[in-house]
């Protein structure tokens, strides 16, 4: 974040004396109402009703206002020198522990990988099971189980995903040079390093995409593929997701950087797009191993 | 250098205090967001008790009386869920929004805006759930733990009531995150860690454990949801998938969940019980550890819920032991809250009462928890009304009566009014004897076989089936009287001097009463010695 000009800069949080904090906003309510609208309108969508589109419709649009305006105010704050050294240290800890609950929810479906491959399968394949399921062949990936109606093919590690792998890992680097950049006031690598790896989002999005179709067009490879089918979208779907919201958030960024905001010691702000942006990064070298590869 | 000499955005902070609808809708004191948490979290205790009297009055004599079974299933689920996530959770952010940044001398909250969403998330939440009633098909009716296969049938009320669990989450995460890091980063100078009062660890852990296992719950409420619309079959077994991870994946979250419900309880009691001892708190440290200890422990024990879905022996033997051990650290909290009391020249306001009530029943609880951990027993005991007895002295005669106690307690410096004393004493002897004769029957209810979440039963369970059917309406009717003494207390009640309690010594009650709207704006230094004790104060200023 912007620092409080550059005299003051050098204030630690041990001699703060006071603490910034904001005043009565609108923002949250409007973010409330926007999850409603989100909440009822999916659940109606998913049942066929019409009134859930045009609730969806509307709750998104409602949650993109307000994220707009609630940035917008964050900026200011940040412009205005509203945010020192013990605001900034809030600002860690939180994003630290934001990463940490991102951690747990993508735990949830690596534990359930983890069960059906080591646990749910074979013991559908033992014996006794097998006198209820003869057919039932329990290798990885299932392919024959009565819940699967269509054939399929696996996705293999070495092709799409592979170079995936490589242009999210060299994102990860042309990030750190662009930090390097920022640190050294060298505000052209800052901008360039940053500009490429939001390209090298929107590749790999475009890249994963690409993979979708060809797994649904030609593989035969739906959501609806068994035990191998659902753990492959709901994971690389949750991930592609995270990899959305990090590019937006690189690109604002970098449009911020554009215009001349932040300085060597004050920018937070990009520090915490770029944690996140190496957290999706690892979650996709996991992906790559338990989904892809083994 | 203060905010003032910053900027225009900084200018206007700290100064005004809003008035009207505004003020509530846009607040970002963590005071005003306090209440808010508070009263919301009252009227779903009353819409969650209300749902429990329907119950009660189904299960008062056998055979169907009011509700086709559909419907009572309905009402269990929701009563369940309205109390876990509407009104116990939401009732301890609220006293942690509230006496967290007086007790370590903070000037709000570390994010007063994200405070705010955090808060205003829970009406459309519980919004989403009660509309469910009323939608085609109903509202959830799988239980509280949503288990498939149940919940991957059934209407659309299944699907409000995940999108609402997925509000609920983002808005304890984000509650959570706030408290972590309004411990962590803004407490005064001289309020160290291993110094800071016992609510405040409390708070703390159970903030981490919310973060760590709310977005379990989240995920594993996904996967029910794209089962059931989206053709997956992740608890499925006819495409690879397994009914039990359900249960697996759900625990894994919701054992910690009842570390969440009961942490901040032993925190509460911790600051209750030394006041009216006039004792510091017995083993303060001992105290710090045994809390955290069980923040780690409550992570290995989640398949003791699941003992008879044929798991391999040795995975039963491991949970079992586990979970054995937990009553360890919070043998230790019982010792030294008793230990506290030993000697201690005791008198008994109501907030002592509740905490003492508390720490009788909670224990009875623990002990009925102990006892379900042995497999073999559990085996016997799964599903029946025992469980229900066990969790039910754990959440009402432990959650909720540390609530009760802690609002009480600090009621006097949130209003600047005295509660009723002569009410508070009546609201907690009538909720004691009518808890008792409501719950302690369900043991042997559960021991003689009677399952749980069936709208009829056998016979022979209709004597003490009644007799809980009637301690239920009196215990409800009593929470009118605390009702009425709240609401006629802040119009009428006298005014309270700045310590109200002879033996208290933590930092809320070194300032004004009631507390001034904006409070430590400058972070005192402070001298501070176990359990928050302010020793000496220099300094801090507030408006
Ligand atoms: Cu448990």
């Amino acid at each position: 974040m912007q620092g409080h000009g550059t005299a003051a800069g050098e204030e630690s949080a041990a001699q703060q004396t006071r603490y910034f904090v904001p005043p009565p906003s609108r923002w949250p309510l409007v973010g409330a109402v926007a999850l409603f609208c989100i909440g009822l309108g999916a659940a109606f969508a998913l049942n066929g009703m019409l009134l859930g589109p045009l609730s969806l419709g509307a709750g998104v649009a409602i949650l993109v206002w307000m994220l707009v305006g609630w940035f917008r105010d964050v900026i200011r704050e940040s412009r205005a020198g509203s945010y020192r050294a013990r605001e900034d240290m809030s600002f860690r800890w939180g994003m630290g522990w934001f990463i940490f609950s991102e951690v747990m929810f993508f735990a949830a479906f690596f534990g359930a990988l983890y069960y059906v491959r080591v646990i749910a399968l074979p013991e559908l394949g033992d014996e006794t099971h097998k006198l209820l399921w003869p057919d039932f062949n329990p290798a990885w990936p299932l392919q024959t189980a009565p819940g699967i109606d269509a054939v399929y093919q696996a996705m293999g590690a070495w092709g799409l995903p592979a170079i995936n792998t490589a242009i999210l890992l060299s994102s990860g680097g042309t990030l750190t040079w662009a930090h390097w950049g920022m640190i050294e006031g060298k505000r052209s690598q800052l901008a360039w390093g940053l500009g490429i790896t939001v390209l090298l989002g929107m590749l790999f999005l475009s890249l994963q995409a690409y993979e979708y179709h060809h797994a649904l067009s030609e593989l035969g490879l739906s959501f609806a593929s068994g035990a191998y089918g659902m753990t492959f979208y709901m994971m690389t779907g949750f991930h592609g997701m995270h990899v959305l919201v990090g590019t937006l958030i690189l690109a604002v960024i970098w449009v911020r950087v554009l215009r001349g905001h932040f300085s060597e010691h004050n920018h937070f702000a990009f520090e915490a797009a770029a944690w996140y942006w190496h957290f999706v990064d690892v979650v996709w070298l996991l992906l790559f191993v338990f989904v892809y590869w083994l | 250098m203060n905010i003032a000499d910053g900027t225009q955005v900084a200018s206007h902070i700290q100064h005004d205090k809003p008035r009207g609808l505004a003020r509530w809708l846009f607040a970002t004191n963590h005071k005003d967001i306090g209440t808010l948490y508070l009263w919301f979290s009252f009227a779903m205790f009353i819409s969650g008790g209300v749902m429990a009297l329907g119950i009660r009055a189904e299960l008062f004599s056998p055979g169907l009386q009011f509700w086709q079974p559909e419907l009572f299933n309905q009402l269990t689920t929701l009563h369940g869920l309205v109390m876990v996530f509407g009104a116990i959770m939401p009732a301890f952010t609220g006293l942690a929004n509230w006496m967290l940044p007086l007790m370590i001398g903070a000037p709000d909250m570390a994010f007063a805006r994200m405070n705010n969403w955090s808060f205003w998330l829970l009406p459309p939440a519980a919004l989403l759930l009660m509309i469910s009633f009323w939608v085609p098909g109903g509202a959830a009716a799988a239980g509280w733990t949503l288990y498939a296969p149940l919940s991957t049938q059934g209407g659309m009320g299944t699907d409000l009531t995940i999108f609402a669990i997925h509000i609920l989450g983002v808005s304890s995460i984000m509650g959570a995150i706030n408290i972590v890091v309004t411990v962590l980063n803004l407490r005064a100078p001289g309020m160290t860690l291993m110094k800071m009062p016992m609510f405040a660890w409390a708070s703390l852990i159970t903030a981490y454990l919310i973060i760590a296992v709310m977005p379990v719950l989240a995920g594993v409420v996904t996967m029910v949801l794209t089962d059931r619309h989206f053709g997956t079959h992740f608890f499925n077994a006819a495409g690879g998938g397994d009914p039990v991870m359900y249960q697996h994946i759900f625990w894994f979250f919701g054992h910690p969940e009842v570390y969440i419900m009961a942490l901040p309880a032993f925190g509460i009691v911790s600051q209750v019980i030394p006041t009216f001892a006039r004792k510091p708190l017995f083993g303060y440290t001992s105290m710090v550890y045994a809390t955290s200890s069980i923040a780690i422990l409550s992570f290995m024990v989640w398949a003791h819920h699941m003992f008879t879905t044929g798991m391999p022996a040795t995975a039963q033997l491991f949970f079992m032991y586990a979970t054995m051990l937990i009553a360890v650290p919070t043998g230790v909290k019982v010792f030294n809250w008793v230990a506290t009391m030993w000697e201690g020249a005791m008198t008994f306001e109501t907030p002592m009462l509740f905490a003492i009530g508390f720490v009788m029943l909670f224990t009875i609880g623990g002990l009925s928890g102990v006892i379900l951990s042995v497999a073999a027993v559990d085996i016997q005991l799964q599903d029946t009304y025992y469980v229900v007895a066990h969790f039910h002295y754990v959440l009402v005669a432990g959650a909720l009566f540390s609530l009760f106690s802690a609002v009480y307690y600090w009621f006097p410096k949130m209003t600047g009014k005295m509660y009723s004393e002569k009410l508070g004493q009546l609201h907690f002897w009538w909720s004691l004897v009518w808890f008792n004769i409501t719950f302690f029957p369900m043991h042997f209810l559960g021991l003689a076989g009677m399952p749980r979440r069936i709208p009829d039963y056998a016979l022979q369970f209709t004597d003490f089936n009644a007799i809980a059917s009637v301690g239920a309406f009196m215990f409800g009717f009593g929470q009118l009287i605390f009702f009425y003494n709240m609401v006629r207390s802040i119009r009428h009640g006298q005014p309270a001097p700045q310590k109200p309690w002879e033996g208290a010594n933590t930092l809320e009650w070194a300032i004004a009463t009631p507390a001034p709207y904006h409070s430590f704006v400058v972070a005192p230094q402070l001298e501070v010695g176990d359990n928050g004790v302010i020793l000496e104060m220099k300094g801090g200023e507030h408006h």
